[in-house]
């Protein structure tokens, strides 16, 4: 199979074994809400910030939940925090909470406390 | 003649050993009370309409096949047609007494009937799309439920509130189901087939439309519910989105736009529509928790009747003697309901036979 170079290059790929999912297990632990996000979108497509930037709920919180936390760590800081996602959240989920969290376990993060 | 004289006589003489009293004349209601009146039952059915049927009346073609909803109906009318069946129309239950090992089933009219035993097939109700605001049904006149799009296909036409051709449609699933805002967490699971079956119709009464479903996950479990799906994109290019739809408004020329995230796209989606499709979920009925609370009926989580045991007798639930029969303990497609409600034969007269002895 080396023959045919059938490999995935590193930069493609989630990296699941090693990444770092101490962010998704920090909201969870203090969030219970945030495991039953079923990726239906409704908080992205509600989003005010989500209107006028890239910025996407649902997006953020998979790549949080698979350890990309780089790719969450520039933007988390975007919400407004007005909480129309968790009007329509069919799951009940605190999504408002979900991002305070982030933001918090991004800060112990850099203190080494998560 | 004698012998005929002695028939009658058998028959005016009331026999209260293994008298069913059935509550609801959709396909559940009879299709139960045809069982019992064959196996030699006499059955009670009370409907609160005027007409028997229920829902399957309502509906224009059905799935997986297409068939006209109207050669169920048939059928039912036939198994009905047996003279052990009385049917009383008009006739709303508001609770059920056991007296002496007895039941006494109350109408809301004042009149009571007795019954050895009762099956309880008061069914569901649709969910009320105006609940589910943000959808704007009962604002816009243009966003109308999956129940009065099948209204228009028996009538022929679709078209939108000012009479026009509708040519581009929009269905959303999971009106009502798998919500916790609206306090539905479970999937009334046919809404899906539903949806892809309403979308291929649309597409054979104006082929110049375009159709979207809106959804969250497709559900396909039941027999050829699959093969109908692909068939909505190999021969009708139903396009699918896979996103819930969080609002709809309205802009200046009476057209609906649709705000979702294309979840696979990644982006947030805006979509003007002709006419938009609800693709209301089913709850437990009304008249089943009005009956659930005076009679001391358990229901479950969902509101609907809970079974005594969810693998082996969901025909039974906490009261000894009272039956249930179809949609009142659980969505289910017309198949499932007339099975379900088959099935609570054995157990009616199994209770009916140990109370002889």
């Amino acid at each position: 199979m080396d023959k045919f170079g059938f490999s995935i290059l590193k930069g493609r790929h989630i990296d699941y074994d090693s990444n770092d999912r101490s962010v998704a297990d920090y909201i969870s632990s203090k969030e219970p809400s945030f495991n039953v996000c079923i990726e239906c979108g409704c908080c992205t497509a509600t989003c005010t910030t989500g209107n006028f930037t890239s910025f996407s709920l649902r997006e953020l919180q998979i790549l949080l939940k698979r350890g990309e936390n780089d790719k969450v760590h520039d933007v988390i800081s975007k919400c407004m925090l007005c909480g129309k996602c968790t009007l329509v959240c069919p799951r009940g989920v605190n999504t408002r909470n979900v991002i305070t969290l982030a933001r918090e376990a991004f800060k112990l993060k850099i203190k080494n406390a998560v | 003649m004698a012998g005929k004289c002695l028939y009658l006589i058998i028959l005016l003489i009331p026999d209260m050993e293994g008298k069913v009293v059935v509550i609801g004349a959709g396909a559940a209601g009879m299709e139960i009370s045809g069982q019992l009146a064959k196996a030699g039952y006499p059955v009670t059915l009370l409907e609160k309409n005027t007409l028997a049927g229920g829902h399957v009346r309502n509906w224009y073609h059905l799935f997986p096949d297409m068939r006209d909803s109207m050669e169920v109906i048939h059928y039912l009318d036939e198994i009905n047609g047996n003279r052990n069946i009385s049917v009383h129309y008009g006739t709303e239950v508001s609770d059920i007494q056991k007296k002496h090992g007895s039941f006494m089933v109350n109408s809301t009219d004042g009149t009571y009937y007795e019954a050895d035993a009762v099956v309880v097939a008061t069914g569901f109700d649709l969910f009320r799309s105006e609940r589910k605001e943000e959808y704007g049904y009962g604002i816009y006149d243009n966003v109308i439920t999956s129940a009065e799009l099948e209204l228009m296909f028996r009538k022929g036409e679709i078209r939108r509130h000012d009479g026009t051709i509708p040519q581009k449609i929009g269905l959303v699933h999971c009106v009502g189901s798998r919500d916790e805002k609206v306090g539905n967490p479970y999937c009334s699971k046919l809404c899906c087939v539903a949806a892809v079956k309403q979308a291929m119709e649309l597409k054979k009464h104006i082929p110049s439309s375009r159709v979207f479903c809106f959804y969250m996950d497709i559900r396909m479990g039941g027999a050829h519910y699959e093969e109908l799906y692909r068939e909505s994109q190999e021969k009708y290019s139903v396009n699918y989105i896979r996103g819930k739809v969080s609002e709809v408004s309205e802009n200046i020329e009476n057209r609906l736009i649709v705000k979702v995230e294309d979840t696979l796209a990644g982006r947030p989606l805006k979509m003007e529509l002709d006419l938009l499709i609800l693709m209301a979920g089913m709850e437990m009925s009304k008249s089943g928790l009005a009956l659930a609370e005076n009679t001391g009926l358990k229901t479950g989580e969902n509101r609907f009747f809970a079974a005594a045991d969810n693998h082996t007798g969901s025909n039974r639930g906490n009261m000894k003697g009272i039956f249930y029969a179809g949609t009142c303990t659980a969505p289910m497609n017309i198949t499932e309901t007339i099975s379900h409600a088959r099935a609570a034969l054995p157990e009616v007269i199994d209770y009916l036979e140990s109370r002889k002895k």
